[in-house]
């Protein structure tokens, strides 16, 4: 006898992501999802975002990013309590961890969480966590091409930086044709080229974080 | 690398849905796997076999219907397939996309006893 299901094997993780949302809104949280290549500048933004808001906004950060086990102590560094997520070698964070991460924060006394999920293209797209914005990190030398070959992961975010804009003369980096793949996907989306080395382009960022936060959820 | 979770995920849906049909054994699950769904069948197919032991679906075989990735032109809703360069439709030469096919990881049905 055959039964028809027709269910989403993802749906699990959807709604312990929804839970993680509510719990989120209850304690007047903002979360914002950072995905990206290894090496794009995670942890970079991170800290960039951080800096000029320490003593204005309470903030935490979730690291589970496997590239650089250091990247929760350059967060911490800035004082701003950090979890680090130990994915023993996971391609993405799920709503479970991060719903682990979540307890091991005094989320009353946060306004702003930042996830740095694990460097990857693919996986993180399929896996949400319940935060209100989830923001992609291209960088220049991964090519103009990752528009078109990513797509699930390029439709689904809420802000894009292009991070080493610093760099851009050495690569054959053509902006036009990366940004006409994003806006096939994504009409509109919020972009921001942008350099973490030499800060250029970091107050559009920071004032999109900071009017989103003022935005609340989606 | 993510396959444990999701196979165990996928033996809560097949347990549910053939306990509510009063089965008393799953002998397949039939399931969608979408090219760009991140879901490596290989890898469900190899976590399959431990998760399923000692429930009702020991034994049970997994067939998966792959599909490929594809996009729909918003312009004139012709489907074609990605190829990693352009998004411009081959059909009207518009430039706005929905992914059409590929993301998905469903299970279609399962065949009880
Ligand atoms: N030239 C340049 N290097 C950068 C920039 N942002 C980050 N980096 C460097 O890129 C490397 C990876 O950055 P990191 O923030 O650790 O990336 P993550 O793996 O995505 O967290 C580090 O060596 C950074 O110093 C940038 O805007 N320009
Ligand atoms: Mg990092
Ligand atoms: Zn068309």
């Amino acid at each position: 006898m055959r039964v028809s299901v027709l269910e989403e094997v993802f749906s699990a993780n959807d709604q312990l992501a929804e839970s993680n949302r509510r719990r989120l809104d209850e304690a007047g949280v903002f979360g914002v999802n950072l995905m990206a290549s290894p090496g794009a500048g995670k942890t970079s933004l991170i800290t960039r975002t951080i800096e000029p808001l320490r003593g204005e906004v309470r903030i935490a950060a979730v690291d589970g990013d496997i590239a650089t086990t250091l990247d929760a102590d350059r967060i911490a560094a800035f004082g701003v309590p950090t979890v680090q997520i130990n994915t023993g070698g996971a391609c993405h964070l799920d709503a479970a961890m991060l719903q682990r991460a979540l307890s091991k924060l005094d989320l009353n006394h946060l306004a702003l969480l930042i996830v740095e999920n694990v460097g990857n293209l693919v996986c993180p797209a399929a896996f949400k966590l319940g935060m209100h914005r989830s923001v992609l990190i291209a960088s220049v030398p991964e090519g103009d091409d990752k528009p078109y070959k990513y797509p699930v992961m390029y439709r689904g975010v809420n802000a894009l930086v292009l991070n080493k804009m610093d760099v851009l003369a050495a690569f054959d980096f053509d902006v036009q044709y990366f940004r006409r793949g994003v806006e096939a996907l994504n009409p509109g989306l919020a972009f921001f080229p942008m350099s973490c080395k030499t800060g250029e382009g970091l107050d559009l960022w920071l004032a999109w974080r900071r009017a989103e936060r003022k935005r609340g959820g989606t | 690398m993510h396959e444990f979770s999701i196979t165990q995920n996928l033996l809560e849906i097949a347990l549910r849905h053939a306990e509510k049909a009063g089965a008393h054994h799953i002998t397949r699950l039939n399931l969608v796997v979408g090219e760009l769904s991140s879901v490596i069948d290989e890898s469900v197919q190899f976590y399959w076999d431990i998760v399923a032991r000692d429930t009702l679906a020991e034994g049970s075989e997994l067939c998966f219907e792959r599909v490929p990735g594809s996009l729909r032109c918003l312009g004139c809703s012709n489907v074609f397939s990605l190829n990693g360069r352009d998004y411009a439709c081959p059909a009207c030469g518009e430039n706005q996309v929905v992914v059409a096919g590929g993301d998905e990881f469903r299970l279609e049905s399962i065949e009880v006893e």
